[in-house]
């Protein structure tokens, strides 16, 4: 099943358009990279699922079931612009939002107990935010936005302002909520985190979806048709269908080469030919990074 | 679902408030401090009354008229020409040179008193009146007037105002002590809405720059939020006012045994007598006092407190909402204070003057001014009928502000750093969700 389902959604504000006519469905229990320059639409589209803006048209299905208020216990955001009650104690602030979200307060204390231990963050439970370091009020946003259990947590550039600990504390946690069947939707400007991460991707730029799927499909979708081969001394392809795209010598006595080929022409026969010009160390596709995806795309996008 | 959550985020607000330090020292000194200023200002006025030091002034009398006696001022006569006299006052510390020129009596002109400080309004009204009281004098012996003959001209009278009810049942009542009693109701209502209206427009601003708004508002609707802390604040407000009363009462009574007065009204009659020696004026006072319908009063304070409050609170919220800073409030504040200023003003003016009259009338039927106008009013009596028009109009305007306030308030809690004028918040309000 799905986790979400939207159909035809557009948002129009008075000066500008934040979202034109999007489609787009998110498998369930996967990982999805929501990516797109600034005022892509994107900080829309996340306040749109989570029910504080409504599209002007269009509309969402959770679960196969129409997005309604009763859903607001199954979904779980980390917003961009986060913060928490200064004044309050951590375990008052983490109860008081949970119970927000539907938790019984019994569960709701419970519940934060338990994430605050497995934090290392359970000796503040009694202190208040204002006393709290940087990485300790992040750890709190975060199990406030995930300690109710939620089916689909959508985190809004989740490792802006994450220190390296905490951040690789939070891709840890990702990945094990997406082996306990949630599914989770992040922003993100990090390339690398959504090569990591990602099992999904959606691509939004001027307000329109302009890539959308499974990471793997999207890479070989858009593979350019060239190897990378480590090989014993130069070698010359005149005569055949490859061109050598660069050609020198590394550190390790060994020559690094791009070779490019025919479209879907099989590796094998690659391989054959290299074989009978050099001594080949290894051979391997060349797949684009998302990062050269989302620029090649983006800035495609803009000089139409 | 709704209304859980609303409550939710009301017991959470004062949870917040009633917990921190200055609810408590408000809660607590408050009762306290009132009665100690006025305990001080009376005890100062009665040392300054005890022990007065008579201000010196010298006096060129050219009409030979004057014999100035006054327990205020030291009058020196000064025998001499009036230049004399101005340069002598240059180099003395006394309070003045007081000029008499040669006076017609009924057209007396050219009076002048010289002083090396601005005199006080007191200070001048005491010499009109004591110059004019010298001229009486002497008006009188020129007409052969005996003050006999005055004292049984003049008459005292009193009116003694008595309100026939519906049922036929008559009271006497006491316009001074009814506006009194108006004008601090109306008083404390203006004080506890701008301070709670100020309180919550702060709460707003603070969870808008501590960004942890958008957390909240993707668990529940801006409206619910919105309405959990004022709810919230409202009831922070009566358990502070609660306990006031308590306090005050239980502070009044237990000063009463310690001083072993048991009946606190007859010391008052006793005082009273002492300073008018007519004892229908006192007996009036007492049967005033005792009609003086607390209860009602309180009852009363209660819902136009819950409703003047809901009303600017939802307007405070709405302003809260739109800015980043405090300061940036200002500029809102201004239409949301003219009511309440023109509240005020009747309260002092309007109302005493005449309180049945087609200002007052109008003032606390108004949603915006009625519950510091209707507080004013409503010691002096107010008919059914225009209590029940004033309290369902408050009703209705809280319902209105509140859906006004609620769709600014949805919209501008998520924008920061943006330029805001009424027109944006005009375009707010329009703005589909």
């Amino acid at each position: 099943m799905e986790a979400l389902v939207a159909t035809n959604i557009s948002k129009h504000y008075t000066q500008h358009t934040a979202l034109r006519n999007i489609n787009f469905s998110i498998p369930d229990k996967s990982i999805v990279g929501l990516l797109g320059p600034n005022g892509a639409g994107k900080t829309t589209l996340i306040r749109i699922i989570n029910q504080i803006i409504t599209p002007d048209t269009g509309h969402i299905s959770l679960y196969g079931e129409d997005l309604a208020p009763r859903h607001i216990s199954m979904i779980g955001y980390l917003p961009e612009e986060r913060g928490l009650y200064k004044k309050m104690r951590v375990g008052d602030q983490l109860t008081y939002i949970a119970r927000l979200r539907g938790m019984s307060k019994k569960d709701a204390i419970e519940k934060s107990k338990a994430w605050v231990k497995k934090f290392e963050i359970a000796e503040w439970w009694n202190k208040k935010v204002e006393d709290l370091s940087k990485g300790m009020a992040q750890k709190i946003q975060f199990i406030s936005t995930v300690m109710h259990s939620p089916r689909l947590i959508i985190l809004d550039e989740p490792f802006s302002g994450f220190d390296p600990i905490n951040a690789r504390l939070i891709t840890e946690e990702i990945l094990s909520l997406r082996d306990q069947g949630s599914t989770i939707v992040f922003s993100t400007h990090r390339m690398e985190t959504v090569e990591a991460l990602c099992d999904h991707v959606l691509l939004i730029n001027n307000a329109e979806i302009i890539l959308e799927g499974a990471k793997n499909r999207i890479r070989s979708q858009f593979r350019s048709d060239t190897y990378e081969v480590r090989h014993v001394g130069p070698f010359d392809t005149t005569g055949t269908p490859y061109t050598l795209i660069s050609s020198k010598p590394a550190e390790d006595q060994l020559y690094h080469s791009m070779l490019k080929s025919p479209r879907d022409e099989n590796p094998n026969k690659i391989l054959q030919f290299l074989i009978g010009v050099t001594e080949v160390h290894s051979f391997v596709e060349k797949l684009p990074t998302m990062s050269d995806i989302f620029i090649s795309l983006v800035k495609g996008g803009d000089r139409e | 679902m709704i209304v859980n959550k609303i409550i939710l985020v009301a017991h959470q607000e004062f949870r917040n408030r009633v917990h921190k330090r200055s609810f408590l020292i408000a809660t607590i000194l408050i009762p306290l401090i009132f009665p100690a200023i006025f305990g001080i200002m009376i005890y100062t006025a009665i040392q300054v009354e005890k022990s007065p030091t008579q201000k010196v002034v010298h006096v060129v009398d050219e009409s030979g008229l004057f014999e100035l006696n006054s327990e205020q001022f030291d009058f020196r006569r000064f025998n001499g020409p009036l230049e004399d006299a101005k340069r002598a006052l240059a180099h003395d510390d006394s309070f003045g040179l007081l000029y008499i020129p040669k006076l017609d009596l009924y057209r007396p002109q050219g009076i002048i008193l010289y002083s090396t400080v601005n005199p006080g309004m007191a200070d001048i009204s005491a010499l009109n009146r004591l110059i004019a009281d010298g001229i009486r004098e002497t008006k009188m012996r020129e007409l052969n007037l005996d003050q006999n003959v005055l004292d049984r001209l003049s008459t005292h009278v009193n009116v003694l105002s008595v309100k026939i009810g519906e049922s036929g049942q008559e009271q006497s009542t006491n316009s001074m002590v009814m506006s009194g009693v108006g004008m601090l109701f109306g008083l404390l209502m203006y004080l506890f809405i701008f301070i709670y209206g100020a309180q919550i427009m702060q709460g707003i601003i603070e969870e808008k720059t501590n960004k942890v708004v958008e957390v909240i508002i993707s668990a529940i609707r801006p409206f619910q939020l919105m309405m959990g802390k004022i709810l919230g604040l409202v009831s922070v407000g009566l358990l502070q006012f609660l306990i006031w009363i308590v306090l005050i009462s239980v502070l009044s009574s237990s000063l009463f045994f310690f001083f072993g007065i048991e009946m606190p009204q007859e010391q008052v009659a006793g005082q009273l007598q002492a300073a008018n020696p007519t004892h229908e004026g006192i007996d009036q006072l007492l049967k005033v006092w005792d009609q003086i319908p607390v209860t009602f009063l309180l009852l009363t304070f209660i819902f136009y407190f819950l409703g003047g409050y809901l009303i600017y609170g939802a307007l405070f919220a709405a302003v809260g909402s739109a800015v980043d800073v405090p300061s940036e409030a200002q500029q809102f504040m201004f239409p949301i204070t003219i009511p309440m200023l023109i509240s005020y003003l009747a309260l002092f003016w309007f109302i005493p003057q005449d309180p049945h009259g087609q200002v007052s009338f109008w003032l606390s039927v108004i949603p915006f001014t009625s519950p510091i106008a209707m507080m004013g009013r409503v010691a002096y009596g107010v008919p059914a009928w225009q209590l029940a028009l004033s309290m369902v109009l408050l009703v209705g305007g809280f319902v209105f502000t509140t859906w006004v306030a609620a769709r600014i308030y949805r919209v501008g809690i998520l924008m920061h750093g943006s330029k805001v004028n009424y027109r944006v918040l005009a375009r707010w309000f329009m703005m589909r969700n």
